[in-house]
Formats: C-alpha cells, sequence, structure tokens
C-alpha cells in the first residue's frame, strides 16, 4: 500500500487492472488522464486534494489506486443503488453474455420487450409503452420530443437550475453554464421558472404554448431542495389546465430511493411521461427508458422508426435493468431503504444538534439527501474531509452548500453506523477549516428542513455555482481552500 | 492477479449460485435491520407483541393443524391442533412472569446482567411437527427481541409461510419492528446452506434429520441443532402397569407418532410382560405375530432403509399396507424382537405408531437394551421408565445416554415439557451425547446472551444504586419501526401551510378570475389532503 495522497511513483505496487492497462503508478495514469483524455476535469479534481483513481470497486466500497477505501455516498447519481458490480447483476449479464449482444434495434427481441412489460408493470398508472436510449440524457430529448409530437407545441418548461443531461434538447432545459458553452441555448423554447413557485409556474403556461414541464421529482444537481408539500400536485393540476403534458425525470429518485419504488408515487402523480436512467443500468451495462402513456405513444405506432438509437436498449443493459428492477422491487429492498432512511435521518439530526450553525439544514426524501452548510462553498469543505476520512459525497454542482448524500438502498447497518460516524468527524474538521478561512457562522443557529424558494437562494450562491469547478488557494499551512467569488474563475485552475 | 473470472469475495461462486439465493440474503439483511431496532425495545411492548403474535396463532391452530395433515400426509390432526395451541397462547402462559429484556441488577453479587439478544436467527423446522414448531420459534425469537427467519421443510411450506405470515402480521400491528419475523417460500437444501452460512446469520436454530444438524454445525455459525430421537422406554414388574400401558398408548398414538420424543422400543421387564401385553392391547394396542411383524418390518425398511411415506401414518393405514388385520381403532401395532442390535430396522427410530417390543429377564439387562437402542440413534434425546422403585428409576437415569428422562408418564409429551414440569419445547437438546450445543429442551434463554457489569468485589468498593437507571436501558417505539420515509420538509411546512391556507381562504390577494378560483380551489384541495395525510401518517 501506498500513502493516502496516492503520489507514490515508480516502483508502486498496482493491481492487475493497472498492469494491464499499461499503468506503473497513479501519477502515470494522472499525466496521461491529463494528456490524453480531459485535462480540465483531471487538474481540477487534484487541485481540490480530491486524489481519486478508483481501482477496485466492491459493493458500497471504492478504493483508490493507492489502495485507500471510500465509502461510496456519491453512486453517481443512483448508478450505483445496488452497490458497485452487485453480484446478482454480475451475474445476470455475465450469464447473459453467453448469449445476447447488444442485439438489433430494428427488430423486435425477448429482452427488450421482458423489460418493457417489467416497468409498466411497476409504474404509476397510465404509463403503457417504453422507448429506450442508451443513456439518460438520450431518453429525456426522447421524453421532449414526444412531448411535441403529441402537443404539436415547442416550449418545454423547466425548473431555474435543473439537470435532465446534455444531449441536445435536454441541456437546454438546463443551467446555462453547460448550454450556454456549446451555443445551445434557446430561451425562447426552454424557458425557465423558479422552483418551488407555482405563480412563475402558472404565468409559463397561462399561454397555452407550452408542450410539457419537466420536472425531477426532487432536482438532484441542485441540492436536492424539495418540493413543498402540495407543489408537484399543483404542478400537476396547472398541466392539465393549461394542455400541458407533465414530464417526471425519476433519474435519480426512481428504483426506491425515495422508499416507493418511483418517487412520484409518492405525491400520488401519474405523469404523461417517466424517465428512468442511471440505476437502472445496474451500474454494469448503459441503457435509460422512457415510460409513455397511451396518449403519448402514438408516434410508435403512427411511425415506429420515429427515434432510432443503435445502443438504446442494448439487450444486455436490458438484462441488467431487468434484475436491477427486481432488486429493488423486492419487498426486503424497500423495508431496508425505511431502515436505512430512518437511521441515517436520525444520525445526521444528531450530528446537526452538535454543529447547527454549520450544518444547517437536511433535506431528506428516503435516501435522497442534501446536507446544508451555513456558507457558499460549505459542501466543498465537507467533502474534502469526507473524502480524507474515507466517504465519498460530491457537493451539488448547482449549489455548492449543499453535499448530494446518497447512501446505498443496500447498506447494512454496521455500515450506515461507520458512515454517520465518518459523517460526524468531516462535518467538524470542515466546520474547523471554514472557521480558519474566516466563516463566522453568519445565520442564526437553525435547524431548518425547509426547501428555499429558488428565489430565496441567494444571488452569491447561484453566482459561486457557475464556477462549481471551483478555484482554490494555498493557505499557511498549506491547505487548498476554495474562494469565494462569484466571478467565473476557471480558468486559475486549467493553468 | 487474481485467478478466477472474478474478484472479490464473491468470486466466481457468483456465477453458480443457486436460485433463491439472493432473495435469502436479502431477507437476512432485512433481519438485521430489525434485530437491531427490536434490542432496544422495552418488556412492556415485548410483552404486547408476544401476546398478540400468540393470540394470532392459537386462532388458527385448527385450520392449521388441519391443513399441515393435508399438506405432509403425516399426523393426526385434533393433536395437531392440541400442539398449535400448545406452543402458541400454552407457550406465552408457560413463560409467563418471565422476563428476558428487563436489566436485572445483583446487588450483592456487585454485578447489572444486561439482556442480549442473538441478533438474527435462522430457524429450520421439520415436516413433522410443521405448525407447532414454527409458532415455536417464532415466539421465542420475539420473547428474546430477535428476529427471525423461518425456513420451513419443504414438505410442510405452504402451511407453515402462512403460520409465519400470521404471526408477522401479528407482531408488526402490535409495534414489532418490520421484517422481524419472515419466512422462505420455497425452500431447498441449497439455499438453506447458503443462509445457514451468511456472515447474517447469528444462530442456526435446527430441528430436523440429522443431516440439516450436521449442516448446522458445519456452517461455521453459531448453531443450536438437535438430533434424531429413538426412545426406549423401560417398564419394570413395580410399574403400575394398566396405567403405563395406557400412558405408553396414549403416547405412541399422539398425532401418529410424529414428536420425536415418542417410544421406538419398549423394554420390558420378562415377569410382567404379559400382563403388560394384555394391558396394552386393552388400551389400543395390536401384538403382530412373527408373521405379521416381518411383514410390517419389510413394510417400514424396505431394503433396510426406512420409508417415510410411513411417516405420521395411523396404524390402520398402516396395518393395511402390511396386508395385516387387525381390529378397527387399533392405535398401536407392537412388533415384538429379540435383540437391540443395529441390524434390526425395528430398533431404530420409527415416526409411526410401531412399537418395538423386547422382553428382558431383569432390570439390569433392560437397562444395557435402553443402553444399545440408543447406540443405534437417539443418543442425547430422550427416555422414559415406568416403574415406583427409586432405585431403578435413577439407575436408568444414571446409565442411559439421553438427557430427559419420562418417568410414570408418556415420553411424546412428557420429554417435550407438555405432561411434565421441563421448558415445553418443540426442539430437544441432544447435548455432549448427540453432539449438540445445548442438552436443554429449547427455551427462550438461548437465545439470548448477557452483558454483565461486574464491579470491584473488594468489599471496600462500594456499588451506586443502579437500579432505577435500568429503566432506561430500553424504550418503548415512538412509532411505526422502521418510520415512514415522508419528505422531511412535510412536517415543517405543515404549519406554514396551515397558516397559508387559512389565510387564503380569509383573503385573496388578486382579482379571482373564474379559472384561477377553480385551480386555487383544486390546490387547496390537494394541500389540505396531503397535510390531512401528513397529521394521520
Amino acid at each position: 500500500m501506498t500513502d493516502s495522497t496516492g503520489a507514490a511513483g515508480a516502483g508502486e505496487q498496482v493491481s492487475a487492472a493497472a498492469e494491464q492497462l499499461g499503468f506503473s503508478s497513479k501519477a502515470d495514469v494522472l499525466a496521461k488522464s491529463q494528456e490524453f483524455w480531459n485535462p480540465g476535469k483531471t487538474r481540477f479534481w487534484m487541485g481540490t486534494g480530491v486524489d481519486l483513481v478508483i481501482d477496485r470497486r466492491e459493493g458500497y466500497y471504492l478504493y483508490d489506486m493507492s489502495g485507500r477505501r471510500l465509502i461510496d455516498v456519491h453512486l453517481n447519481g443512483g448508478t450505483y443503488n445496488l452497490g458497485h458490480r452487485n453480484p446478482e447483476v454480475v451475474r445476470a449479464v455475465t450469464a447473459a453474455m453467453g448469449h445476447f449482444d447488444i442485439g438489433n434495434h430494428h427488430f423486435p427481441s425477448m429482452a427488450r420487450t421482458a423489460l418493457a412489460e417489467a416497468l409498466v408493470r411497476s409504474a404509476p398508472p397510465g404509463l403503457t409503452k417504453v422507448v429506450y436510449g442508451s443513456g439518460g440524457g438520450e431518453a429525456i430529448d426522447i421524453a421532449l420530443k414526444t412531448a411535441r409530437h403529441v402537443t404539436k407545441k415547442r416550449k418545454i418548461v423547466s425548473i431555474i437550475k435543473a439537470y435532465h443531461g446534455h444531449t441536445g434538447l435536454a441541456v437546454a432545459t438546463g443551467d446555462e453554464r453547460f448550454s450556454e458553452l456549446f451555443l445551445a441555448d434557446r430561451p425562447e423554447e426552454f424557458p425557465h421558472v423558479p422552483f418551488n413557485d407555482l405563480a412563475a409556474m402558472e404565468e409559463a403556461l397561462r399561454g397555452r404554448d407550452v408542450a410539457a414541464v419537466i420536472m425531477e421529482t426532487i432536482p438532484a444537481t441542485y441540492g436536492f431542495p424539495l418540493p413543498e408539500p402540495g407543489y408537484l400536485e399543483a404542478v400537476k393540476a396547472l398541466c392539465e389546465q393549461y394542455d400541458a403534458l407533465y414530464i417526471a425525470d425519476e433519474v435519480q429518485t426512481g428504483l426506491m430511493r425515495t422508499g416507493e419504488l418511483w418517487g412520484i408515487t409518492k405525491h400520488g402523480i401519474a405523469p404523461d411521461i417517466l424517465v428512468t436512467g442511471k440505476g437502472i443500468s445496474g451500474g454494469m451495462y448503459p441503457i435509460a427508458a422512457v415510460l409513455l402513456s397511451e396518449r403519448c405513444a402514438g408516434w410508435l405506432t403512427e411511425d415506429g422508426f420515429g427515434h432510432i438509437s443503435t445502443f438504446g436498449g442494448a439487450e444486455l443493459g436490458c438484462i441488467a435493468a431487468l434484475k436491477a428492477l427486481e432488486i429493488c422491487s423486492r419487498p426486503e429492498t424497500r423495508s431496508m431503504v425505511h431502515y436505512i432512511s430512518d437511521a441515517v435521518g436520525r444520525g445526521l439530526r444528531d450530528i446537526q444538534d452538535t454543529y447547527p450553525d454549520w450544518f444547517v439544514g437536511i433535506r431528506q426524501n428516503g435516501v435522497v439527501m442534501g446536507l446544508e452548510f451555513d456558507h457558499p462553498q460549505g459542501a466543498t469543505y465537507v467533502m474534502r474531509r469526507l473524502y480524507e476520512g474515507g466517504v465519498w459525497a460530491i457537493f451539488s454542482t448547482l449549489d455548492p452548500r449543499v453535499l448530494q448524500y446518497k447512501p446505498g438502498i443496500l447498506l447494512s447497518a454496521d455500515q450506515c453506523e461507520e458512515l454517520l460516524m465518518r459523517t460526524a468527524t468531516a462535518i467538524g474538521r470542515a466546520r474547523d477549516d471554514a472557521a480558519r478561512d474566516g466563516w463566522r457562522g453568519g445565520s442564526p443557529a437553525r435547524r431548518t428542513t425547509a426547501v428555499p424558494a429558488a428565489a430565496a437562494v441567494p444571488p452569491a450562491a447561484s453566482g459561486v455555482s457557475a464556477d462549481a469547478d471551483g478555484a482554490f488557494v494555498t493557505t499557511r499551512n498549506g491547505r487548498r481552500v476554495p474562494v469565494r467569488t462569484t466571478v467565473p474563475v476557471r480558468k486559475a485552475v486549467t493553468r | 492477479m487474481t485467478s478466477g473470472l472474478l474478484d472479490g469475495p464473491f468470486g466466481d461462486a457468483v456465477l453458480t449460485e443457486p436460485a433463491g439465493v439472493p432473495r435469502g440474503r436479502a431477507m437476512l439483511e432485512r433481519a438485521e435491520w430489525a434485530a437491531r431496532a427490536f434490542a432496544r425495545y422495552d418488556a412492556a411492548t415485548v410483552d404486547r407483541i408476544l401476546s398478540a403474535a400468540a393470540a394470532a396463532g392459537a386462532a388458527h391452530a385448527d385450520e392449521f393443524a388441519r391443513r399441515a395433515v393435508e399438506e405432509t400426509g403425516f399426523g393426526v390432526a385434533e393433536h395437531k391442533r392440541l400442539k398449535n395451541l400448545a406452543c402458541s397462547t400454552g407457550l406465552l402462559e408457560a413463560y409467563a412472569g418471565h422476563d428476558f429484556v428487563s436489566v436485572r441488577v445483583d446487588h450483592e453479587a456487585k454485578i447489572v446482567e444486561i439482556p442480549r439478544p442473538a441478533g438474527v436467527v435462522l430457524a429450520l423446522t421439520p415436516s413433522t411437527n410443521p405448525v407447532a414448531t414454527v409458532y415455536f420459534k417464532i415466539l421465542l425469537a420475539l420473547m428474546t427481541r430477535n428476529a427471525v427467519v423461518v425456513c420451513p421443510h419443504p414438505l410442510a411450506r405452504s402451511v407453515c409461510a402462512d403460520a409465519a405470515r400470521i404471526m408477522a402480521e401479528a407482531a408488526v400491528a402490535a409495534g414489532a419492528p418490520d421484517g422481524c419475523v419472515q419466512w422462505v417460500d420455497e425452500p431447498s437444501v441449497p439455499l438453506l446452506n447458503a443462509l445457514m452460512s451468511d456472515e447474517r446469520t447469528d444462530v442456526v436454530v435446527a430441528t430436523g434429520g440429522v443431516q440439516v444438524v450436521r449442516a448446522a454445525y458445519r456452517s461455521g455459525n453459531p448453531a443450536i441443532g438437535v438430533g434424531p430421537g429413538n426412545v426406549p422406554v423401560l417398564v419394570d414388574a413395580t410399574a403400575d402397569l394398566a396405567a403405563a400401558a395406557r400412558r405408553i398408548v396414549d403416547s405412541k398414538s399422539f398425532d401418529n407418532s410424529v414428536l420425536c420424543t415418542n417410544e421406538s422400543v419398549l423394554v420390558v421387564e420378562e415377569a410382567c410382560a404379559d400382563t403388560l401385553v394384555t394391558a396394552l392391547r386393552r388400551a389400543g394396542a395390536h401384538l403382530l405375530t412373527e408373521d405379521e411383524r416381518d411383514r410390517v418390518r419389510d413394510l417400514l425398511f424396505p431394503g433396510g432403509v426406512f420409508d417415510t411415506s410411513c411417516v405420521g401414518r395411523d396404524a390402520v393405514t398402516l396395518a393395511g399396507r402390511a396386508g395385516v388385520r387387525v381390529p378397527a381403532g387399533t392405535r398401536v401395532l407392537l412388533a415384538p424382537f429379540d435383540l437391540v442390535v443395529p441390524e434390526e430396522p425395528l430398533a431404530r427410530e420409527k415416526l409411526c405408531p410401531v412399537l418395538g417390543l423386547v422382553r428382558v429377564p431383569t432390570v439390569r439387562s433392560g437397562i444395557d437394551t435402553a443402553r444399545a437402542v440408543l447406540r443405534i440413534s437417539g443418543a442425547g434425546h430422550s427416555a422414559a421408565v415406568h416403574s415406583t422403585d427409586p432405585a431403578t428409576i435413577l439407575a436408568f437415569g444414571a446409565a442411559v445416554r439421553v438427557l430427559r428422562v419420562s418417568v410414570n408418564t408418556g415420553a411424546s409429551l412428557g420429554g417435550s415439557g407438555l405432561e411434565t414440569n421441563l421448558a415445553p419445547t418443540m426442539t430437544i437438546g441432544t447435548g455432549f451425547f448427540g453432539r449438540s450445543s445445548v442438552g436443554e429442551n429449547l427455551e427462550p434463554r438461548h437465545l439470548v446472551n448477557h452483558t454483565r457489569l461486574a464491579w470491584n468485589a473488594d468489599p471496600g468498593v462500594g456499588m451506586p444504586d443502579v437500579a432505577a437507571a435500568t429503566g432506561s436501558a430500553w424504550a418503548p417505539p415512538t412509532g411505526p419501526v422502521p418510520a415512514y420515509p415522508h419528505a422531511s420538509n412535510t412536517a415543517e411546512a405543515a404549519d406554514v401551510l396551515r397558516a397559508a391556507v387559512a389565510g387564503a381562504a380569509a383573503a385573496p390577494r388578486e382579482p379571482v378570475t373564474a379559472e384561477s378560483a377553480d385551480l386555487r380551489e383544486e390546490v387547496r384541495r390537494m394541500v389540505v389532503a396531503e397535510l390531512r395525510r401528513i397529521v394521520e401518517g
């Protein structure tokens, strides 16, 4: 084992996998990653002190190339809901490789049909057909295209700071950071309204020229602000009133993460379209799916070749998804999620009692959790201390005050206890770090689980979100800490 | 470099795991959560849960007795009903006043004992006493705040699943943690092996055949396994022969001999043998002739191996199958033979109302014969003696290699504690003689350990009065366990919404169009519904 910095050079023992790929050390990987892959991302993480190159992975554990173990509560938005390399999914896919491959997307297929039936049976009432994509972004595009086809209208309403992916239409529903970069923003067709603001939503819909409202049941990348009770229900009612479709983006809230298979069912909403991705892959083979109501599914009869995707609904992905759906649907799994949600929620509230001025909010619905800190970059501080302490959780790209904290749905009781202990320590240390950097606990001590309406998000926080990749300075004691600024400073780290 | 296809703890075994195992593991994981929560429950709540589960069991005693007979073909419904009652409300009465939850303080010894449940109990139940054993093990687990996963014998899986389900539902309705009682719907040997060796299993309580019990001990997990019986019963000349005969026939015919404590070989002192046989015949036994005996032996042990289709069948049916004519109402077939040796099949365990009969010249040789029965099988299990001579009874007890001897009572219900003051049980510990970790009738205390707080023994070092603090060790749950995962803002927002709804109703701020009024009304209705859900939920 090397030291935790992973900075060991020649003579470092690397895994068989690294050896097979021709890497002699972690430094070697990092150097080539910058040269051949993505210099911005690679340098960003090196700059934050999160010097992670994931090597082995097993259950809810990740192992850095240095051998250091991390509990994964990032899970890539639920992709690793069932743990990394879940043995059941591995077995299903491995066995399937003896018979299936990606398949021919033009033809009826056993795997695609079986998964479609399983999805429809699992879904809220009214969803009757399934279209596949190779990833969540494509699935969102399918949903938006479908809405336009059905309503013969172009406008798609989403919320400010929404995140539905980076493909052609999906990216236009989201934050300008990602759309403007590629000149893909289309404000006239993609109006954004503040979250939890019904008046704004009604204003956007009033003209009856909107094809659909697309909503994450809980906006993940925005730090899981919770919909106020009645908000989503009212949005659905507005959609009905103004003849717009309701698209439930359940990519991060589906598959039992809220303690029900689909988060939207906790609101009693029967969406016109439901999108699932990430976790449905079992973390083993990319796949995403769009579930359509009978009304929306017309184009599948009219022109079944209307959307073509070679990898969409790849048969190996369907096998992985069938297994993932089966595991998520077990009564044992649902029960465990309720236990985990209860245990982690209690544990976090205890931690909050210790640091009420710093750890100011817990947004929780099942194992979907956002931890709110009293600092524009609070989650970045905590993320770094968690990483040092053996836990991997990521800040919310579009609101770095909030840490995304996403325990797995099959986490054991012991793992929960260990996770909470590590988390308590890291939150305390991060508070000390912030204090050293001048944070004085500006907000009055409060325990809040309330959702800030989007309008209530301070402009400063919004500005900072635009540089979620962050900028860092080195303090006297050699630690790198984030610069708090509203000026985009991405160049500062891509030096 | 790993050698297999897959690295990690599961290795290539992942590819060959038998069907049902993943689901079984999920049950154990859920049980672990339930056990953690349950271990913090207080005594009053545990009592309530226990009463509810026992009452549910008793309410279905008759139905499940009949269904068990239908499903397995074994036994007598009426007797099974009695056992089901004995193992539900009967068990509750037997342990009334016992408490496996509260902290105990021994001021003299300066030791405080805190009960600590095992955690997850994997309960293997047999086909012969299916429902009673399911009830028994579930209630033992609930008494001691353990979670239990019942793995029934495949022959009785349907009725056992329902038996576990009704107790689980009653327990949870009374406040028990979700998943504290679970059951396997599709039991199989590979599944059983996987669950027994799973690290989430804290203790295996195995009742069944030798193979299952040995597998439990091999699992690597703590196990309480109990071996088979093969019960010798000695009757000497001092016994009340009429009573002995009646008790033996009643016991041997009880549930058609499926209790593992039932008499297998009757050893009788020559001096009283004829009188006893006459009394046995009067009580409903049929003495087989040598030819009939051979035919019954061939029926039970074709090719020398016991035919399990004979288990729990009544005497008349067995006689009919063997081509032996017996009077209607015959309850037991008496099969005389000379010598208890391994090559004599009738000297082995017979879970049906066929009773071996061996005449011996003296009590001394009778004891030797009883020892010979137990050399064949049944070591550590049970025996019975009918005698009024204390010396005989003690000599018998000191010589036979068993850990319970029913004296002047039937062995079936005597050894299992239903007609004696032994702990009432469906699981007989066979101890060191029977290669088991428990030598007593299984009882609740076997499923709980104690953390002992021990103060300095030096009389000069004081011990504070801790009694007042013991009550705070455990607490009743504050709601369903686990709590339903409502969004964290619902409770807090409820107050805000209440105010908002009241405010909106009082003073609409904007000009109201017909359309927006409808929408407002709709939103208001939804909000009210949501509030009601929160308040009631």
